[in-house]
């Protein structure tokens, strides 16, 4: 049997996911045998893959940038895991929603900033107005919350999600954990 | 002489139980270790059936009733945890973590909140609905409390501990539906207000929305089961 295609994505989130997974420790070479990891922060693609089995989503949608990433990483993805509370509710990112985005970039670019300040209109992608989980935007599979979720929340959720056993989240985690 | 106990049989989740007239059907449920989740509701104070987490089926009744007000009565047939009951109950849920900024992960209350308690054992991963994202301001004008509205659920137990325990009756609900705000006085900041520094209402809090200013998360577990108690040392007096 062929190893299943593993993504893990950041969209706008902390990283603090990504770092719990890596908490799997010793436990991610058991994970080795079972997926290959064909696009992530931390390695090198540069382009999501066409087919991916599972892909494991960190962070809210908050630009336009991670709208059409996840539109895309939904379209070529059988089985769509939304990792941590940012990606699940909204969570840390989402509190500049009461306040707006242009309160937000007046206060990081023009009134902190001591040289030239200006707020970008290159490169920077376009903030959106409301930042939303991103089930708002795509179907979500698998909603595994926590801020973030454990390494044994990790592996105990992919063990099943690898093998098609039975997933119990809410007793393994819940929002905030 | 009392009067004659009237004792009143029914039947809770296929269980034969009893209990004396006018007990409502939480008290018997309770009584016999049948668990029907709350949240406005407390030990010790007043019910207002707000929260509607408690609704239960009575059999041959189309309505579902509260279980925390509804009384028993002889031969009544009770189901607490039907299919249709835990989708009401995950609904309600949803709907109280949509209708305001509640963000577990950086609360006060993290770890020691029963909304939070209550998604998880009612298995809710995620919120069906579109949050709503309010604007809402904390009020810290006092010197040993917080309150913070985005948290709040409007459960009003902070308002009926002031008023029926502390008789200081200082919290009170301003607004309507989903406007609503608990306010000290006539929307005073609190550290203005008539407010007797008691605490009582930050203790009965189920949520991070009243806070003592000196804790946070783990450092803040609440102590709601003083009241039955104080109420108990009250009575015997």
């Amino acid at each position: 049997m062929s190893k299943l295609k593993l993504a893990t994505v950041w969209l706008d989130g902390c990283s603090g996911c990504h770092m719990s997974f890596l908490d799997m420790d010793e436990r991610l070479l058991t994970l080795a045998e079972l997926v290959d990891v064909v696009y992530s922060p931390i390695v090198d693609t540069k382009e999501f893959p066409h087919e991916v089995d599972i892909a494991l989503v960190e962070g809210a949608v908050a630009s336009i940038d991670d709208e059409k990433k996840i539109r895309k990483i939904r379209a070529h993805t059988k089985t769509l895991v939304a990792m941590g509370d940012c990606a699940v509710a909204g969570n840390v990112p989402s509190m500049r929603n009461p306040i707006g985005p242009q309160a937000i970039l007046d206060r990081a670019y023009i009134e902190n900033a001591s040289a030239q300040p200006q707020i970008p209109c290159l490169v920077v992608p376009r903030l959106l107005p409301i930042v939303r989980p991103i089930h708002e935007f795509v179907k979500v599979d698998v909603f595994l919350p926590g801020c973030p979720p454990s390494a044994d929340t990790f592996y105990a959720a992919l063990t099943a999600l690898v093998t098609g056993a039975p997933l119990d989240i809410p007793a393994l985690t819940r929002f905030g954990a | 002489m009392s009067e004659a106990v009237e004792v009143k049989t029914l039947i809770i989740d296929d269980r034969e139980v009893s209990g004396r007239r006018g007990q409502t059907i939480l008290e018997v449920a309770r009584e016999n270790d049948i668990h029907i989740p709350t949240l406005c509701h407390l030990d010790g104070l007043s019910e207002v059936g707000a929260c509607r987490l408690c609704l239960v089926e009575i059999k041959g009744n189309s309505k579902l009733l509260p279980a925390c007000i509804a009384t028993i009565s002889e031969g009544m047939e009770v189901s607490t945890h039907t299919e249709r009951l835990q989708k009401h109950r995950r609904t309600i849920l949803e709907l109280l973590f949509a209708e305001r900024n509640h963000i577990c992960s950086v609360c006060v209350a993290n770890g020691n909140c029963e909304l939070q308690a209550l998604g998880q054992s009612q298995g809710l991963t995620h919120v069906r609905l579109p949050y709503r994202n309010p604007d809402l301001h904390v009020d810290a004008s006092h010197e040993r409390f917080t309150v913070d509205h985005n948290r709040c659920i409007l459960c009003t137990r902070c308002v009926r501990v002031c008023a029926e325990i502390e008789g200081a009756h200082v919290w009170d609900v301003m607004g309507r539906g989903i406007n609503s705000l608990v306010i000290t006085d006539l929307n005073d900041p609190w550290g203005d207000s008539s407010c007797t520094r008691c605490g009582k209402c930050v203790q009965v809090c189920p949520t991070g929305a009243l806070f003592d200013k000196s804790k946070v998360g783990a450092e803040h577990p609440k102590h709601p089961d003083f009241l039955p108690y104080l109420n108990m040392m009250r009575e015997a007096q």
